[in-house]
């Protein structure tokens, strides 16, 4: 295999080198984060003044974790490290009841953020003369904007056409010759089914590789998206506090995923104790951001379980591989993509008088796509004996949690007391879509 | 005049009309009437009893979730085209039903049918207007 770089001097350069410099930006990026009144006390109170409080990499143990509500707590204003006049984006993350976070970038961090995808995709064997189709949603969603900034940057000819609309997605992979998409696991198992029962034929398409994320999804299922397509599949890992995708990606030896390390402070910590658990063992995923000048984050908990891959790839690349995300340390689903906390879905249930105050939320496979049921239970006191009524209060349920967690479940009526009492740890969340994590 | 009408609300579980009604059985209450509206997955059964209140305290006991409502029972002139008659002095009345069933008596060859109205009060008035028998309340169980 011959090997493609982006960026040869820092994708290959020694492990002592990538150091050297992490220690560097990891001290401007402190110095960064004292501008801000939320960092300057939490540093401050650790006994942190300065950037060069900070002698070696290791001596990141001493700086405070930051918490994604305690990003939360600071929306909207966030993390300003520079002057609102430089800021030219911004992104909220997708948990869109309760308060999202916000991520400020300036000029300087779009573009080393369209550089760290488009060195990603070069390492997946991707280069100019290809087409590439962005199946995701744009706007907030940071999937969109950030695979085409970078598959731009890299100089491949974007489609940016978004997710959905499936006859659509096909006929462009037709019409212009798609050879790579990007998509979320579920979409593209589903777009195959739609190819079947469409007017195009696979072996008239282009199509040589896929870039997947948002979704977790097993090896079994990238072995048969990649029998069914004739194509490589990729992963790809990030998440809307370290800018998005291109935190993480697989090389062409799809043998995890190179973390870009010299933008991002990797640690696998254990969840509980917050200590360094050994290279080679699971732990929560914690990163620091070491380039990005508007919002710099500090020792971010992402609540991604996962472990680095001990060893060198053969790709040559220094930068080390985590392999894929194994779970989480909180109880957020990702369904179809989107990221839900059962805690958003009751946040929308218990404003609605007619509901009880018992619920449950049942997850299954619907062929390729996430089906989600949920289930609650009727408020007698305000039934009216109408069936109409009860039609009205289910279609209800189903258009609020549409609006405000952007998913569409099924709604079922239950009678009180006939679903599972809350007694200690009640069971909310019925998962039953197989191990396909 | 105005009958009390008990709905209630029945997911679509196996056994369960049955299980209602024999509930209903062991307490001695009598069904007078009965029709279920349902969708896919969950229903609304209407009943008239000859006990209501102990129906509803029925229920009440077992968590059921239930309402009483008021209907008028209508006589229906064994005819053809007699059901045709009290929809027509209905509609030329302006009075909106919001819906109906039939009930079978058990002990006369008459057929009666269950009006549900917006206006129960209205509603009576135009039909008896129009002599048509709407049923008291004491005669329900006489059906
Ligand atoms: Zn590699």
């Amino acid at each position: 295999m011959k090997n493609r770089y982006f960026q040869k001097e820092i994708e290959t350069e020694s492990r002592e080198k990538l150091e050297e410099n992490q220690l560097k930006d990891l001290q401007n990026t402190i110095d960064r984060a004292l501008t801000t009144g939320f960092y300057r006390k939490k540093l401050n109170d650790a006994g942190i003044t300065s950037g060069k409080d900070l002698k070696k990499l290791s001596d990141i143990s001493g700086v405070p974790i930051t918490q994604k509500d305690e990003l939360r707590s600071l929306y909207p204003e966030g993390l300003k490290a520079v002057a609102p006049e430089e800021i030219i984006r911004l992104h909220t993350s997708s948990g869109t009841t309760g308060i999202p976070t916000v991520i400020y970038h300036n000029r300087n961090d779009i573009q080393s953020w369209a550089e760290l995808m488009a060195r990603s995709m070069v390492a997946a064997g991707a280069g100019p003369e290809d087409v590439f189709q962005n199946m995701t949603g744009y706007g907030l969603f940071t999937g969109g904007l950030g695979m085409h900034y970078g598959a731009e940057f890299l100089g491949m000819t974007v489609i940016p056409t978004g997710s959905g609309n499936s006859s659509r997605q096909l006929r462009l992979m037709n019409d212009f010759r798609t050879t790579i998409v990007h998509a979320t696991p579920s979409y593209l198992l589903h777009l195959y089914d739609q190819l079947e029962e469409s007017e195009y034929e696979l072996d008239d398409l282009a199509l040589k590789k896929a870039f997947l994320g948002a979704e977790p999804y097993s090896e079994s299922t990238r072995k048969k998206l990649e029998a069914l397509w004739g194509i490589d599949v990729y992963n790809s890992y990030g998440l809307s506090e370290m800018n998005g995708p291109g935190v993480s990606f697989e090389c062409e030896y799809k043998n995890g995923m190179h973390t870009w390390e010299d933008a991002f402070l990797l640690e696998t910590l254990d969840p509980e104790n917050h200590q360094p658990v050994p290279e080679g063992e699971s732990g929560e995923l914690v990163f620091t951001t070491l380039k990005r000048e508007a919002t710099p984050l500090l020792r971010y908990r992402t609540r991604d379980i996962s472990r680095i891959i001990p060893g060198v790839c053969e790709c040559g690349r220094v930068h080390r591989r985590i392999d894929r995300i194994s779970g989480r340390t909180d109880d957020m689903l990702i369904i179809n993509g989107v990221n839900v906390f059962p805690s958003q879905i009751e946040a929308v249930l218990m404003k609605i008088p007619e509901v009880g105050t018992n619920y449950q939320i049942h997850l299954a496979k619907d062929g390729a796509l996430d089906r989600i049921t949920v289930k609650v239970e009727i408020y007698s006191k305000l039934f009216t004996g109408d069936l109409g009524q009860l039609e009205e209060i289910r279609s209800r349920i189903r258009s609020r949690l549409h609006a405000s967690i952007i998913i569409h479940p099924r709604v079922e009526l239950h009678e009180p007391g006939s679903l599972p009492v809350a007694q200690g740890k009640a069971v909310r969340v019925v998962d039953e879509r197989g191990g396909d994590s | 005049m105005k009958i009390t009408q008990i709905s209630v609300f029945l997911e679509n579980r196996k056994g369960r009309l049955h299980q209602v009604c024999d509930l209903l059985g062991k307490a001695g209450i009598n069904i007078l009437a009965l029709t279920i509206a349902e969708t896919e997955d969950f229903g609304v059964l209407r009943i008239i009893v000859d006990k209501p209140e102990e129906a509803l305290a029925v229920f009440a006991a077992e968590d059921l979730v239930a309402r009483q409502s008021d209907v008028v029972v209508v006589q229906i002139e064994d005819h053809p085209g007699g059901l045709a008659d009290v929809l027509a002095v209905l509609q030329q009345s302006d009075v909106n039903i919001e819906y109906m069933h039939a009930f079978l008596g058990r002990r006369s060859e008459q057929a009666y049918m269950v009006f549900r109205f917006e206006q129960p009060d209205e509603a009576i008035s135009v039909l008896k207007k129009a002599g048509i028998r709407v049923i008291e309340n004491d005669e329900v169980v006489q059906l």
